[in-house]
């Protein structure tokens, strides 16, 4: 039975049709995978479904009956829930007051904690969650926090749960781990929607999958057991795409980047220990690693965002330290990890994006001061084109992109400056598959063009695909350091965790 | 494609300016309900309140000179905010802008008019800007909240000019706490003889123009508006935070500053102690009400000062309480600090409109 019925949605905002006439359905206890470009509508729609954004035209079905959502307390009301990719808890606050709050239970007019501990405890043990109800949620990590919410809705008696990229910012064992926990829920009758750019997951996890493209459906019953990713990507993008080719680097020079006895405190606690690195010109350096090993300090001093204990940095040769101008100045380009907190100012225009950090540039910037407008109108458009940028005009703000079109402007920026070194952080996190591909087209053909690439990322393929050379850091210290190909995929994840894989990949202490 | 945007940005400035006009006649009917249930008459108390202050040269002329201070510190406020930093701290600025251009004024002589102006104007803004220098360079260097700074500092520089006022620069002979009468030639010419208006008035528009240029075409004004947005990501762009802070609140003190230069050289003619009817803070809900845009500012200063000389009139003529009109002025800004209900009240109509829509959509879907 149909449990949902969405028809004819269409949304458009200004400039945009978001969506345009789509029908949508979810039957009971089915996975459903919801795929799509970046900018397809994937998110567009789910904000509908759940209230949060009200359609142009179009009506939804309940159970057979037609529901009319005003707010997201409508939804929950039906037992529609949504997890956001940002989650909303309180850090402070236990893992069962976040779960009961909004919906706390009463004695009189006083909360019966009790009440709540012992409903939250025997939801954790229905669904073998392994939490701690009592632990403080800012003690948890990601994949922790990810189930938190999910309690959060099924405390709600939620039989629709919609995920939006649940899976961008966990590890591998996270993201399994919360596979066995969808899987149970379906069992249990409940209906999931799960978007997500990574194909892989989708054929492991769906019963169904449904393909947006560009505001349209164009799939809404594929099984996973009948097609192949190819297929799929074609289904999304309207071509092939295939992201394991490899292409090694053919002229790689002098070493570029040169970093030695790297070492970063962070609340008295060294998160680098000691790191010693060389990327060479035309070269792209991976750093395989689970997030939370010293990945964000290794940026941060290589950025100038931070001052580390102890570093010594040269570039081509020339000592470099200071603050972010002096990296920019310098040549070193760089891609951050969390884009909107970091690269992008959302409230601003694209334009205004595009060249932020450059915009003291002679060509950006008059003697006076002045920014030359028409210059840097010129600029952005020219941008826009060469790197697909899906906007209806440079002068929207970026909050208006989907995700990956923001990724985009970043890239835009960053690679468009000829950068000399370039420090990458997750280029492709959130991003589909097209773009993904073009990113590391453009990751490729600047590399080859003559920049040290550091390329940090959690997505282990990424960074098997990419890199001419992989280290592992763990904990703060880099364990191995090997060619592409030399270690499997199940050997680096070894490293990662912090074991040893039997007499393989050199090891420096 | 261009078009487009234009329309959005377009949209968006009509959206503000509509909230605003909304906002006030909102207030505007809120108070003649509550003029009604105090049985006075609405429609004589608005008379009152707006025939002179709109429909007279004198009355139009008062309005515009009860704005002016209000025009200098609601740009300070807006400015600063900017960069997301709350300058609390006009008043006291006001109060040091208003001294220095007093004593520059009064003891500076020999000069023509077209320096001297001039120079009591420099040495308010440098006043102002110095004390509001000091406290963005403590916030950088210690970690120091700007707002307990400010407000602490408006109590010593109140009290310290007061004490310049009453002791060492008191005027020969004066019963009250003010200095020495300043130079002919240090006085602000006056746009409508035998009233308060002077140039003051134009050289705020003046300069609120120049605000709005160098924020929206400057380099330097784009980084205020990213420092202001999004620190993290001015900082990962090699842009100098503390750097824009310092340069960003030193401009507001120095624009409340010229505010006080303002009632010194084109009021009072000297500085007199405790002369701001609270410019400082009114500022706070004149750049609010603008949206914290300094062009802004120049209209919703005028809006506040027809309503303040409205008061005054109708302090003379009527017995109709001043309070009504402050009831309204805060009404206005209770309004407009509460967008969100202002623009349910624009959709309004939409939605019922939407409604309408939906059903004949509904009514087609179900002949098809
Ligand atoms: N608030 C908004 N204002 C204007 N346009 C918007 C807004 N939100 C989304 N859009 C536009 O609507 C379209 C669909 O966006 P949506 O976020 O649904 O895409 P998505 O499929 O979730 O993409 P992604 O995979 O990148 O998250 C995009 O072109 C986007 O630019
Ligand atoms: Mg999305």
């Amino acid at each position: 039975m149909e449990l949902i019925e969405m028809k004819h949605i269409t949304k458009i905002y200004p400039g945009t049709v978001a969506l345009d006439g789509v029908d949508f359905s979810l039957k009971q206890g089915e996975i459903l995978s919801l795929l799509g470009e970046n900018g397809a509508g994937k998110t567009t729609l789910m904000k509908v479904l759940y209230g949060m954004t009200q359609p142009n035209s179009g009506e939804i079905c309940y159970k057979g009956e037609p529901l009319r959502l005003r707010s997201p307390i409508d939804a929950i009301n039906k037992g529609i829930c949504m997890v956001h990719q940002h989650f909303m808890l309180v850090p402070a606050f236990s893992v069962t007051d976040n779960i009961v709050v909004g919906a706390e239970p009463h004695k009189g007019i006083f909360l019966d904690k009790a009440k709540a501990k012992r409903e939250v405890q025997e939801l954790i043990q229905q669904f073998h969650f392994n939490i701690d109800p009592d632990i403080l949620v800012e003690r948890l990590s990601v994949g922790e926090q990810q189930r938190v919410e999910i309690l959060k809705a099924l405390y709600r008696k939620a039989d629709v749960i919609i995920l939006d990229e649940p899976t961008a910012v966990l590890t591998p064992t996270e993201v399994e781990e919360l596979f066995v926990i969808l899987r149970q829920l379906r069992d249990s009758g409940k209906s999931i929607i799960i978007i997500t750019h990574k194909l892989k997951e989708t054929m492991e996890l769906a019963d169904r999958i449904v393909v947006l493209r560009d505001g349209r459906l164009v799939a809404d019953d594929v099984r996973p057991a009948e097609v192949t990713t190819e297929q799929l990507s074609s289904l999304m993008v309207g071509r092939q795409v295939d992201l394991q080719i490899r292409r090694p680097a053919k002229n790689i020079g002098e070493v570029c980047l040169k970093v030695e006895n790297l070492t970063v405190m962070d609340h008295g606690q060294a998160k680098v220990k000691n790191v010693s690195l060389e990327v060479h010109a035309g070269e792209i350096l991976g750093v395989a690693g689970i997030e939370g090993n010293g990945q964000t300090q290794l940026l941060e001093a290589l950025t100038g965002l931070c001052q580390p204990k102890s570093m010594a940095l040269t570039l081509n040769g020339e000592p470099l330290s200071g603050a972010c101008d002096v990296f920019i100045h310098h040549g070193v380009g760089h891609v951050p990890e969390d884009r909107l907190a970091m690269g992008l100012v959302k409230e601003m225009s694209i334009k205004d994006n595009l060249i932020l950090g450059y915009h003291r540039q002679d060509r950006f910037c008059g003697k006076g001061g002045m920014m030359k407008q028409a210059a840097i109108d010129g600029y952005a458009e020219k941008l826009k084109e060469e790197f697909l940028i899906k906007t209806p005009s440079v002068n929207a703000p970026v909050s208006s992109l989907s995700g990956g079109n923001q990724q985009k402007v970043i890239i835009a920026r960053v690679f468009s400056q000829s950068p000399k070194a370039l420090i990458v952080a997750h280029p492709t996190r959130g991003v589909d598959i097209g773009a993904i591909e073009y990113i590391h087209q453009q990751l490729i053909d600047i590399r080859d063009s003559g920049a040290a690439i550091l390329l940090v990322s959690a997505d282990l393929d990424e960074v098997r695909t990419l890199s001419d050379r992989i280290v592992v850091l763990y904990e703060g210290q880099i364990v191995s350091e090997s060619m592409p190909g030399e270690l499997s995929e199940v050997e680096l994840g070894l490293l990662m965790t912090g074991s040893k894989p039997a007499g393989k990949g050199e090891t420096h202490a | 494609m261009k078009e487009k945007t234009m329309n959005i940005k377009r949209h968006n400035a009509k959206q503000a300016i509509l909230t605003s006009v909304l906002a006030m006649v909102v207030s505007l009917v809120l108070g003649a309900i509550l003029l009604a249930i105090c049985g006075y008459s609405p429609i004589e108390s608005y008379i009152a309140i707006f025939g002179s202050s709109l429909g007279t040269v004198k009355g139009f002329a008062l309005s515009l000179s009860q704005a002016t201070p209000l025009l200098f510190t609601g740009m300070a406020f807006a400015i600063a905010y900017r960069v997301r930093m709350i300058n609390t701290g006009a008043e006291g600025q006001l109060y040091v802008g208003a001294m220095a251009a007093a004593l520059v004024g009064a003891y500076v002589t020999g000069l023509p008019s077209v320096v001297h102006v001039p120079l009591c104007l420099l040495a308010a803004a440098l006043a102002g800007g110095l004390v509001a220098g000091l406290v963005a360079f403590l916030k950088n260097r210690f970690g120091a909240n700007e707002i307990i700074l400010t407000l602490m500092l408006n109590e010593i520089l109140i009290l310290f000019t007061s004490y310049l006022a009453n002791g060492p620069l008191k005027a020969e002979g004066s019963g009250v706490g003010q200095t020495n009468r300043i130079q002919e030639s240090a006085q602000l010419f006056r746009l409508i003889p035998q009233t308060q208006l002077t140039i003051a008035l134009l050289v705020g528009i003046a300069l609120a123009v120049i605000l709005q240029l160098v924020l929206n075409r400057t380099a330097f004004g784009y980084e205020i508006q990213i420092t202001g947005y999004n620190l993290l990501a001015a900082r990962t762009a090699g842009i100098n935070a503390k750097r824009t802070y310092l340069l960003t609140f030193a401009i507001s003190g120095a624009v409340a500053g010229l505010g006080g230069a303002a009632m010194s050289l084109g009021v009072n003619y000297r500085f007199v102690e405790g002369f701001s009817a609270s410019y400082g803070f009114g500022g706070i809900s004149v750049a609010a009400l603008a949206a914290y845009s300094p062009v802004g500012v120049i209209l919703s200063s005028f809006l506040i000062g027809v309503l303040k000389a409205g008061a005054i009139t109708v302090n003379r003529t009527t017995d109709i309480p001043v309070e009504f009109v402050s009831v309204i002025q805060v009404l206005v800004i209770i309004f407009v600090a509460a967008p969100t209900l202002i623009r349910s009240l624009i959709a309004l109509p939409k939605k019922l409109a939407g409604r309408g829509k939906q059903a004949e959509v509904k009514k087609e879907g179900a002949n098809s």
